[in-house]
């Protein structure tokens, strides 16, 4: 350990080696792979959409992978079958995401395909589930003396919104919405071998 | 496939216990030519044996003289750096309060897109980790490759320029994603088209370096070089590699994601961090480490292990089993360098705890390395396929991350500071008794920030796990430990404001003057070393 080339050298190989492992070998594998006949690549209103998710980092609370029924009930909660790398392959940055402070949302337009719900909820959260710590996003909206034609008029019970107001989606709310009822992983499952199933493993073992 | 795949599993985790292997063999026979009195390297010509704490009125170190090896070009470098971290863990730290506030009190500041919480806690997360940590532990380096290797900085006004490229790219990164323009991927917010100049800024800082490292007037690189001189390689190749736009996609982009994110923590941060404890420990106690040759086995181990984790943050998700199976094991093999480290350094501090007292900066840095351990050994823990389902999704896993990335990096690095300033200005700190309170605001802060997400955190994946619970349940069981961390946080926050304020009148205050003429600070005795 007294030379600096062969300890940058050696050190390097061995990052070398775990790239190879992490980042090659699972590329090898899934990028070429086909996209599910069920899947339809995003439209130009639900790409604006998804970079609005992006924007607002919905990513740091909702998760986009249920997992399987053998380690979690995520299936029971509405969340959709367990994913697996051929559900994305439209998915650019991919939002698989780290936390659930909300609920999974891979399947969030076949779970909740109302678009008017989904407005109210994007604008106050609370108005349909009182105890909810999700962020209203009123920026998205637009607070109107009258709607004028063409305005998506948003239902906000009156204790929600600005007195004698009417609240009118923005066109990142409607793009917002646009993507999330995009959101439909309900088609048969393709290339199960593309996920994780340490958990199914410990089943069939035993 | 299943025959192949099962085969490169079985090959890179055989690879690894080789390697390993291999290492344990050739340090018990001597096959590196390092020696128990390498460890001696920390003291440089004096003898060791006696406190050397500048903060410390029962030490022999002189606050009021500057290092006479410092030329004026880096001390400046020095200064730019460490003021710009502490002013990017003040930011940092606001924003994270705001987000964490944000969690329980979700309708204060609605108003503005900049302020919701996915842009506040991202603005956060890049001014800590590409802000404070980096900058401040690359400062570290910055003083102690140097140092170590008994020869002057090499090409400082390039070191500088790094630091102004990586500050207004750092600045320019948090801005824009204020602004809702981000890469969409955790750890890898900052758009590669700024990222272009974080990777110029980083090379400013690298290569003067290693111009040092090649220049060096010592024949044996000290442990902390090793991490140094390894993050400095490593960073760079991960940065690249993760930020080439237009190459990945997908669930693949999800592997790439987290082999990156977790070497940020694993190959940048922990080297910059236990490079610095490497040094300050020993040298502030007087005394070398316990085992210097063992330190080789901790650096390699972690070199092998750590770099194959990532995969355990896609555990149960659309990613090959084989690759998160790996990922598990080389998370559990890190136990290994852990306890290498932790024998090495704990030994050493808990057995001096005399100097625990004496030394505030000790206190800082070698706490900081006892929660490294901790945070590890936790690490692997969670990697472990029935622990991982109960807290991957959840708070705990936040609490795990502040752990390592401020339990243990933050804490060694305020701890460097407090060690190295005095060094580099000439100028005692101005407060001593706000070290103390520093001190204490952020360890009682920190505690009761980690003990509440980490229960809340465990009782939500407990909650989320059981079927007969409504998922809201899982959410709201967490609520009273949110605003639990609210309250460490905000404890914290203050004790950075202390921080913030003692280094601020460090600078401006009136207690002890900056040399009027810092062009010409060496003193008689040493002059003739001055390099630079």
């Amino acid at each position: 350990m007294n030379r600096v080339l062969p300890l940058i050298v050696v050190a390097l190989a061995i990052l070398a080696f775990a790239t190879l492992l992490l980042v090659a070998g699972p590329a090898a594998q899934i990028r070429s792979i086909d996209p599910p006949e069920g899947l339809a690549p995003y439209t130009a209103a639900e790409l604006r959409g998804r970079n609005e998710y992006i924007s607002l980092g919905c990513v740091y609370c909702h998760s986009q992978q249920p997992r399987s029924p053998e380690q979690a009930p995520d299936v029971l909660r509405g969340w959709g079958r367990p994913s697996t790398a051929a559900d994305y392959v439209y998915d650019e940055p991919h939002l698989l995401g780290t936390m659930r402070t909300g609920p999974d949302l891979l399947n969030a337009g076949a779970r909740l395909p109302s678009r008017a719900w989904q407005l109210t909820h994007l604008y106050q959260p609370r108005a349909i589930v009182p105890q909810s710590i999700m962020p209203a996003f009123p920026f998205l909206f637009e607070a109107k003396e009258q709607a004028a034609q063409g305005d998506v008029v948003v239902k906000v019970p009156a204790r929600h919104r600005p007195e004698g107001k009417v609240i009118v989606a923005r066109q990142e709310a409607l793009d917002l919405v646009d993507y999330l009822l995009s959101l439909d992983r309900t088609y048969p499952a393709e290339r199960t071998d593309l996920r994780d199933n340490g958990f199914m493993a410990q089943e069939e073992d035993s | 496939m299943n025959f192949t795949i099962g085969t490169l599993l079985a090959f890179s985790f055989a690879a690894s216990l080789i390697a390993i292997a291999a290492l344990i063999w050739a340090i018990s026979t001597h096959q590196f030519r390092i020696t128990e009195s390498d460890a001696r390297t920390v003291f440089g010509d004096e003898e060791g044996g006696k406190l050397d704490d500048p903060t410390s009125p029962h030490s022999d170190s002189h606050p009021s003289a500057v290092d006479p090896a410092l030329s004026p070009e880096w001390r400046r470098l020095l200064i730019v750096m460490f003021v710009t971290a502490t002013a990017w863990l003040v930011f940092g730290s606001i924003f994270g309060l705001i987000a964490s506030l944000k969690l329980h009190l979700p309708d204060w500041l609605t108003g503005s897109a900049a302020l919701t919480f996915g842009r506040m806690r991202t603005m956060h997360l890049n001014s800590v980790i590409y802000g404070f940590l980096s900058l401040g532990g690359v400062g570290a380096a910055l003083w102690l490759v140097p140092t170590l290797f008994k020869t002057h900085l090499h090409k400082p006004r390039l070191a500088m320029l790094g630091a102004v490229i990586w500050n207004l790219a750092v600045f320019a990164g948090v801005i824009v994603i204020g602004a809702g323009w981000n890469d969409g991927l955790e750890w890898l917010e900052i758009p590669w088209q700024i990222d272009i100049f974080l990777a110029i800024g980083g090379a400013c800082f690298a290569i003067p370096l290693l111009y040092t490292a090649a220049a060096r007037r010592v024949n044996h690189i000290y442990v902390t070089g090793w991490y140094y001189l390894g993050g400095l390689v490593w960073f760079p190749v991960l940065f690249l590699l993760a930020n080439l736009p237009g190459v990945h996609s997908g669930a693949q982009q999800a592997t790439t994601n987290w082999w990156f994110a977790h070497n940020v923590l694993g190959l940048w941060l922990t080297p910059l961090g236990l490079g610095a404890a490497y040094y300050f420990i020993p040298k502030i106690i007087g005394k070398p480490i316990y085992s210097y040759r063992l330190s080789l086995l901790g650096f390699w181990a972690l070199a092998l292990f750590y770099s194959q984790v990532g995969m355990h943050h896609l555990i149960g998700g659309p990613v090959p089993t084989w690759v998160v199976s790996l990922s598990v094991v080389q998370s559990v093999m890190m136990v290994v360098p852990v306890v290498a480290v932790a024998i090495n350094q704990h030994t050493l501090s808990l057995g001096n705890l005399w100097a625990w007292r004496e030394s505030l900066p000790l206190r800082f840095v070698a706490l900081g390395a006892i929660l490294y351990t901790l945070a590890s050994l936790q690490g692997s823990l969670e990697a472990v396929r029935a622990f991982n389902t109960v807290t991957h999704f959840t708070h705990y896993t936040v609490a795990h991350a502040h752990l390592g990335a401020y339990g243990f990096v933050a804490l060694v690095l305020f701890g460097g500071i407090y060690y190295m300033l005095p060094r580099v200005t000439g100028r005692a700190w101005p407060m001593p008794w706000a070290i103390s309170l520093h001190f204490w605001l952020v360890v009682a802060g920190f505690a009761v920030y980690f003990i509440s997400l980490t229960i809340g955190g465990w009782l939500q994946g407990l909650a989320m796990l059981d079927a007969t619970r409504d998922w809201l349940a899982s959410m709201e069981v967490t609520l009273p430990y949110l605003a639990g961390r609210s309250l460490g946080g905000a404890l914290m926050t203050l004790g950075h404001l202390v921080f913030a304020a003692n280094l601020a009148v460090l600078f401006f205050g009136r207690t002890r003057r900056f040399e009027d003429d810092s062009d010409d600070v060496a003193t008689p005795a040493t002059a003739t070393s001055t390099g630079a």
